[in-house]
């Protein structure tokens, strides 16, 4: 048994990669929402899911569960919670910038707020030549939280994160 | 109503709306490596998940809500058909491509308005859930849209097979407006969103888009309903089985 603060155990699971796109982290993502710990060393990790059907959830949610066993932490518990709804807003930039170094172009613009004023819709920009001149090919993409994209300038695909 | 009967009563409102997500996820997801292109093909896998994942907090909901206990897994495997609360539209046989689009577009349409709604319900669970939902079946509306207007305005056939695709959905379109005792109770509490509220600004949307699409609207002729009672139309007898027979042959197996 260690001796845990919140802080030091949001430092070990905030390095948890994403599953699918192992390059950020969970905390990068916006995903790791609070980490917490009771008076009687209790733990709780909460998560916040990008989609309602990310199947990427169950992964993270064990590998979190694995990293605090590992240290030593045997009395935590994985919270999923869902309000306040995940926004691309809450990736880091951070996390912006090891997308596109990934390949993958990060969600430019904010997302769109109910009853707040029309979202900005930036140009996107090529990961790979960082050409402005593209285009979406597909609104889906390889994973819900994707869509397809093409540059009109090297003529590579790439995935984006979509704005929401 | 005591507080039993009210959370009864909760718990069979999130199980309509988890019904009607989890019978259009496998409806949407059996066009999976069938669609007539590979964009669509994923993009009917991500709109199938989208629905999948709400049904599955609606439905784990439903289960504590009630008081019975249940996992989405005992709702989504191990009810028989009498017991599934949801439209009859969203089990509604695929059909060819634009019969999918008008009724994920048609569906989509009334899910934007319903959840835009629920987001201030007085439950904070349902407000949590169509908060997180909202942004996605926003996105599936403008999907669906943007082929409605795509196929209807576009060939001689692809506009014949659009306005035929419509005019299969359309008897089912009214029951999603349909309020009852539950509804009724629920929306008074400011819990529930009442149907009827939603087929004004429902309708409007659709219409919009159809003009875009030179599409006409369909007269009304027999309606459809009975889902919220359990009714069923004769498909989904066959989409159960599909869709239990695995958990059935197999109970409490791990996957």
């Amino acid at each position: 048994m260690v001796t845990a603060t919140a802080t030091s155990v949001r430092e070990l699971v905030a390095s948890v990669p994403d599953p699918e796109i192992p390059v950020v982290t969970i905390e990068d993502l916006g995903i790791l929402r609070d980490v917490r710990v009771g008076a009687d060393g209790a733990i709780e990790v909460d998560i916040t899911p990008t989609y309602s059907g990310c199947p990427a959830m169950d992964a993270i949610r064990a590998d979190v569960e694995r990293r605090l066993a590992d240290a030593g932490y045997d009395r935590a518990r994985v919270r999923l919670v869902l309000a306040p709804a995940w926004t691309t807003d809450w990736i880091r930039d951070e996390g912006r910038r090891k997308l596109a170094e990934f390949g993958i172009a990060p969600p430019s613009g904010t997302a769109p707020h109910r009853g707040g004023p029309v979202p900005l819709t930036l140009s996107v920009r090529c990961p790979r030549c960082g050409s402005p001149d593209t285009r979406e090919l597909s609104r889906f993409g390889s994973t819900a939280c994707k869509a397809l994209w093409r540059c009109n300038q090297c003529r590579e695909p790439f995935d984006r994160f979509k704005a929401l | 109503m005591n507080d039993v009967a009210l959370d009864t009563r909760v718990g069979d409102y999130a199980l309509r709306l988890g019904d009607d997500a989890l019978i259009l996820a496998q409806r949407t997801g059996e066009w999976i490596a069938a669609a007539p292109e590979l964009e669509e093909d994923l993009a009917l896998g991500n709109l199938a998940l989208d629905l999948l994942g709400q049904a599955r907090t609606l439905l784990t909901y439903a289960g504590r809500a009630d008081g019975s206990g249940r996992s989405e897994d005992d709702l989504a495997y191990f009810r028989d058909e009498r017991d599934f609360r949801n439209c009859q539209l969203v089990e509604l046989p695929n059909g060819d491509f634009a019969v999918t689009m008008a009724r994920l577009f048609v569906f989509a349409a009334y899910q934007y308005e319903l959840y835009s709604r629920l987001v201030d319900s007085a439950d904070e669970t349902l407000a949590a859930i169509a908060a997180k939902a909202l942004k996605e079946v926003a996105y599936h509306r403008d999907h669906a849209g943007a082929w409605v207007r795509r196929l209807g305005d576009g060939t001689d056939e692809s506009h014949r097979r659009m306005q035929a695709g419509l005019d299969t959905v359309w008897p089912y379109v009214d029951e999603l407006f349909e309020s009852d005792d539950l509804t009724r109770a629920l929306a008074a509490v400011e819990i529930a969103v009442d149907p009827a509220e939603l087929a004004d600004p429902t309708l409007s949307h659709v219409r919009a888009v159809l003009h875009d699409a030179t599409l006409d609207e369909p007269e009304p002729t027999n309606r459809h309903t009975g889902g919220r009672r359990g009714i069923h139309s004769e498909q989904m007898g066959y989409l159960l089985a599909e869709l239990q027979h695995l958990a059935r042959s197999h109970p409490g197996a791990q996957w």
